[in-house]
C-alpha cells in the first residue's frame, strides 16, 4: 500500500471529474456524494483522456466515442468499450486527495466529513459547456445561423443560376459539394478574390535581398515574378510575355539583371516592364513592329506591392485597402507577434501538391475541432490536452483566423513543458524529447499561432519551428502548397538546429502534416465519390460565426463562408 | 633480372589484391542498401532504425535547398532517438491511407575509406509508391543517397544519409522515410 498525493480536495468539484497524473500514470479522480473515485485516465478503447469527459449517474462518459463506465467498478457498460476501466483506492486525507495505484477500489469510498457542495454535473476543462456559453453572444458575426439564406444572395445575375448553387436553406450550417467541385466556382474564385481585392502572399523579402534577385512565385492560380530593382523596390507581375504567351521565368529563384523570353528575347527590366523588342525596326527597312508601337503599354500585367515586417504581398486590385487594415488590429497584433521586427534567416522550402480544394486548408485551420481527434501525437505526447487554454479568432470580417493554443498559463512555460510531456500512456516516450521543447521568443501569450490569411497564407508559429504556407490552387480539386521556413538573423547554431527539429511536426512529412494532408484529400474523394451532397459544420451554435475560445467550435468556418459568399456573390 | 620479375608480380598481386577489396566493399555496402530497402518496402521500421549509429544524421532535403545550402528537411533527424521516434509516430500515431512502397536501389558509387574506417558513398533511389484505389505504382521520389557508413562489431552502419530529391513537388504527403 502506498498512498500518494494526487490532487488537493478544493480541486474537485462534487460531480465532476478532473485529470492528474500520480508518479506517471495518467488517473482520473472523480468525486461522488462527497466520497472520491479514482480510476486510469485513458479509455480502453481509444486514446482519450476521460477527464474531458462527462459525469453522469455515477458513470464517465468518454469524450470520443460515448462508451460509459461505471466510476466506482470501472464495469465497462456499453458499446464500443469491450475492456473494463482500471481503478485504484482513492481516499480524503485532510485537504488531500490520496491515490493507491497498487490498490483498486473495493467497495465503497471513505465518505467524507463534511460535504462541500459543487455544482452537479461540473467537467473540468475550459472545453466545457459553460465557458463556451461564456464566449459572448455577440461577437463577430453574431446573429443568426441563416441569417444569409436571403433570395438576394442565392441570386447572382452573371453567373447562369440554376437550382445547382442555391445555398442549402439551413443556412451556413451546411456547406454544398458545389463550393468545392465546381470549375466554373473556381474560376469564379480566381476573378473575384485572388484577383480581387485581396493581398495575395508572394515572397519573404529575405529571399530577395540584392539587386535583380528574384522569386518565380504565384498569385491564385497565376505565376508571376517577384523582383528586387536597383533602387531596392519589390515588384510583382505576370509571368507571361506580352508577345506570344510564354511563361518567361523558368527558374524556381535567382538573380538577374532583366529578364529575357527564351523564344524570341523580348526583353523585361526588374520592374516588369518592356525594354526590348529584337528587330523592332525590321531588317534592311523591311518587316519589323508597326512604326507607333509603344513598349511601355505592352508589359506583363504589374500588380501592387505591399511590404510589412519582411513580408511581401500583391494585388491586382487598384482599389485594394492599405495592407494593415486589410488584416485588421487583432489579425496584425498577431502578424507582428510572429515578425516582431527582427530580419528573417530563409532555412529552406518544401513543396507539395494536395487532391483536395484549397479552402479545405484555410477550414483545416478553422477547426480546432480535429486538432486533437486527428492529430494523436499531440495528446500522446501531451502537447495539447483540456487544460491548454486556446482561442480561434477570427478578424470581424471572417476572411482572416488565428488558431492559437498555449502550454499554460504563460509564466514558466519552458518549466511546464517537461511536466507536460509525459507521455499519456505508459512507455509512449519519446527518445529525444527535445523536438518539443519550446522557448518562449515571442510577445504573445500563445505557445502556437497558425493564422489564416486570406486568400493565399498560412503563418506557421508551432513553438520554434516557424513557417509560411502559400496556396497555389489548380482546379477545384488541388492545389499545391509552397513552404517557406525560416528562423531569425541572429539565431545561433543551436537555435536553428532546434528549428530544424522541431520541424519534423509539419510539412508534408511531418507527424501532423502528414495527417491533415490525407485528412483533406479524403474529403475530396469522399465528395466525388458519393457527390452532389453537403457538409455539416454546426458545432457550436451559440456562436453563430466568428471567435470562440471552445475547441469543439466550427463557428470560425461558418465565418469564413459568410465572407466567401459575399465576396462571390452567392 | 630474377628480382625485377618477382617485384613486378608482387606488384600485380597487390594491385589485384586492392582491386578484390574494393569489390568486396561494394559488394558489402550493395547488400546493406538492398537489406535496407527491404526494411523500408516490408515496412519493418524498427529494423529500419537499427541500420543507424547512435550518432547518426538521417536527413531528407529537396535538391532545391541542398543546391542552395539550406538546411530545412522534409524529415531532419540528428541521431538514432529521433530517428526511432519517427518509427514510432509513424507507426503508432500518424493516421494516413494504407499504401505499398518500393524502393530501387542502384549505380552505387564507394567513393573511399579513411584512416577511421569511415566509408563515404552515394547512390541513385527511385521509390514507387501504390495507393490501393488508385491504379497506378506512382513514382513517389526520385533522388540519391549521400552516405557515410562506420563498422560497428563487424557491420556497416550508417552514420549518415542525406537524401537528396529531385522530385521537388511531393504528391501529398510522404509518410514513409525513404
Amino acid at each position: 500500500m502506498a498512498w500518494q498525493k494526487a490532487a488537493s480536495l478544493s480541486d474537485l468539484d462534487d460531480g465532476g471529474v478532473i485529470g492528474v497524473h500520480v508518479g506517471a500514470t495518467p488517473v482520473a479522480l472523480y468525486r461522488l456524494d462527497g466520497a472520491v473515485y479514482a480510476t486510469h485516465g485513458i479509455c480502453t478503447h481509444a486514446m482519450a483522456i476521460l477527464a474531458d469527459g462527462f459525469v453522469e449517474d455515477g458513470k464517465i462518459e468518454c469524450p470520443l466515442h460515448q462508451g460509459l463506465f461505471d466510476i466506482k467498478s470501472g464495469k465497462a457498460l456499453c458499446a464500443p468499450l469491450t475492456e473494463d476501466l482500471r481503478t485504484y483506492a482513492a481516499k480524503v486525507d485532510g485537504s488531500d486527495v490520496l491515490v493507491d495505484l497498487e490498490a483498486t477500489a473495493e467497495g465503497e469510498a471513505p465518505l467524507l466529513a463534511s460535504l462541500a457542495q459543487g455544482p452537479a454535473n461540473a467537467v473540468a476543462g475550459p472545453s466545457d459547456l459553460e465557458s463556451a456559453k461564456a464566449v459572448t453572444p455577440d461577437a463577430p458575426g453574431g446573429g443568426d445561423l441563416t441569417d444569409m439564406e436571403s433570395e438576394d444572395m442565392n441570386t447572382h445575375p452573371s453567373l447562369s443560376i440554376t437550382k445547382h448553387f442555391v445555398w442549402p436553406a439551413e443556412g451556413l450550417s451546411r456547406i454544398p459539394d458545389w463550393v468545392y467541385t465546381d470549375q466554373s466556382i473556381y474560376e469564379r474564385e480566381v476573378a473575384k478574390i485572388f484577383h480581387g481585392p485581396t493581398w495575395n502572399f508572394v515572397a519573404l523579402e529575405c529571399e530577395l535581398p540584392k539587386t535583380g534577385d528574384f522569386v518565380r512565385s504565384n498569385v491564385g492560380p497565376t505565376p508571376v515574378v517577384v523582383s528586387r530593382a536597383a533602387d531596392g523596390s519589390i515588384h510583382a507581375f505576370e509571368n507571361r510575355c506580352s508577345h506570344r504567351a510564354a511563361e518567361f521565368c523558368r527558374e524556381l529563384s535567382g538573380n538577374v539583371n532583366e529578364f529575357v523570353c527564351p523564344y524570341h528575347q523580348w526583353s523585361y527590366d526588374l520592374k516588369g516592364n518592356l525594354a526590348g523588342v529584337p528587330f523592332r525596326r525590321g531588317v534592311a527597312g523591311k518587316g519589323g513592329m508597326p512604326a507607333d508601337f509603344d513598349t511601355a503599354s505592352h508589359g506583363p500585367r504589374q500588380l501592387h506591392v505591399a511590404t510589412h515586417r519582411g513580408v511581401v504581398f500583391a494585388s491586382y486590385c487598384d482599389q485594394v485597402e492599405p495592407f494593415q487594415d486589410y488584416l485588421g488590429p487583432e489579425i496584425l497584433r498577431e502578424f507582428e507577434a510572429t515578425f516582431d521586427g527582427r530580419p528573417l534567416k530563409l532555412l529552406g522550402h518544401y513543396r507539395h501538391t494536395l487532391p483536395g480544394n484549397w479552402k479545405l486548408y484555410h477550414e483545416n485551420l478553422r477547426d480546432p475541432y480535429h486538432a486533437t481527434l486527428l492529430h494523436t501525437f499531440l495528446v500522446t505526447f501531451g502537447l495539447m490536452v483540456a487544460g491548454n487554454k486556446s482561442l480561434m479568432l477570427m478578424d470581424p470580417t471572417g476572411r482572416h483566423g488565428v488558431m492559437a493554443s498555449a502550454k499554460s498559463d504563460g509564466k514558466a512555460v519552458a518549466a511546464d513543458t517537461k511536466k507536460e510531456m509525459r507521455a499519456y500512456k505508459e512507455n509512449m516516450t519519446l527518445a529525444d524529447p527535445r523536438m518539443m521543447d519550446f522557448f518562449p521568443e515571442f510577445d504573445s501569450p500563445w505557445s502556437v499561432t497558425m493564422a489564416t490569411i486570406w486568400p493565399n497564407l498560412i503563418i506557421q508559429r508551432e513553438m520554434n519551428t516557424l513557417g509560411i504556407r502559400h496556396i497555389v490552387p489548380n482546379g477545384p480539386h488541388e492545389f499545391i502548397m509552397k513552404w517557406t521556413m525560416f528562423g531569425f538573423e541572429g539565431d545561433d547554431d543551436e537555435m536553428t538546429r532546434h528549428r530544424l527539429r522541431q520541424g519534423n511536426l509539419m510539412g508534408p512529412a511531418g507527424f501532423l502534416g502528414i495527417e491533415d494532408n490525407e485528412a483533406i484529400k479524403f474529403v475530396q474523394d469522399g465528395m466525388q465519390r458519393v457527390p452532389d451532397k453537403e457538409h455539416l459544420v454546426m458545432l457550436d451554435p451559440d456562436i453563430a460565426a466568428g471567435s470562440s475560445e471552445s475547441l469543439i467550435s466550427e463557428a470560425a468556418i461558418r465565418a469564413m463562408y459568410r465572407h466567401w459568399r459575399a465576396e462571390m456573390g452567392l | 633480372m630474377v628480382t625485377a620479375v618477382a617485384r613486378e608480380a608482387t606488384t600485380a598481386d597487390a594491385a589485384r589484391a586492392s582491386h578484390i577489396d574494393a569489390m568486396l566493399l561494394h559488394y558489402e555496402v550493395e547488400t546493406f542498401n538492398t537489406r535496407y530497402a527491404a526494411a523500408l518496402d516490408e515496412q519493418r521500421l524498427n529494423d529500419w532504425v537499427e541500420m543507424f549509429t547512435d550518432d547518426a544524421l538521417y536527413v531528407v532535403v529537396s535538391r532545391e535547398n541542398f543546391d542552395r545550402g539550406l538546411p530545412a528537411g522534409l524529415i531532419y533527424c540528428e541521431n538514432k532517438g529521433m530517428i526511432r521516434d519517427r518509427a514510432f509516430a509513424l507507426k503508432e500515431t500518424t493516421m494516413f491511407a494504407p499504401r505499398y512502397l518500393r524502393h530501387l536501389i542502384g549505380n552505387l558509387a564507394v567513393l573511399g575509406q579513411d584512416a577511421h574506417g569511415s566509408i563515404k558513398a552515394t547512390a541513385n533511389y527511385v521509390l514507387m509508391q501504390v495507393l490501393f484505389d488508385r491504379a497506378d505504382a506512382k513514382l513517389h521520389q526520385v533522388g540519391v543517397y549521400r552516405d557515410v557508413f562506420r563498422r560497428e562489431s563487424g557491420h556497416l552502419k550508417l552514420a549518415e544519409r542525406r537524401c537528396i530529391y529531385d522530385s521537388l513537388l511531393i504528391d501529398n504527403a510522404m509518410c514513409l522515410p525513404v
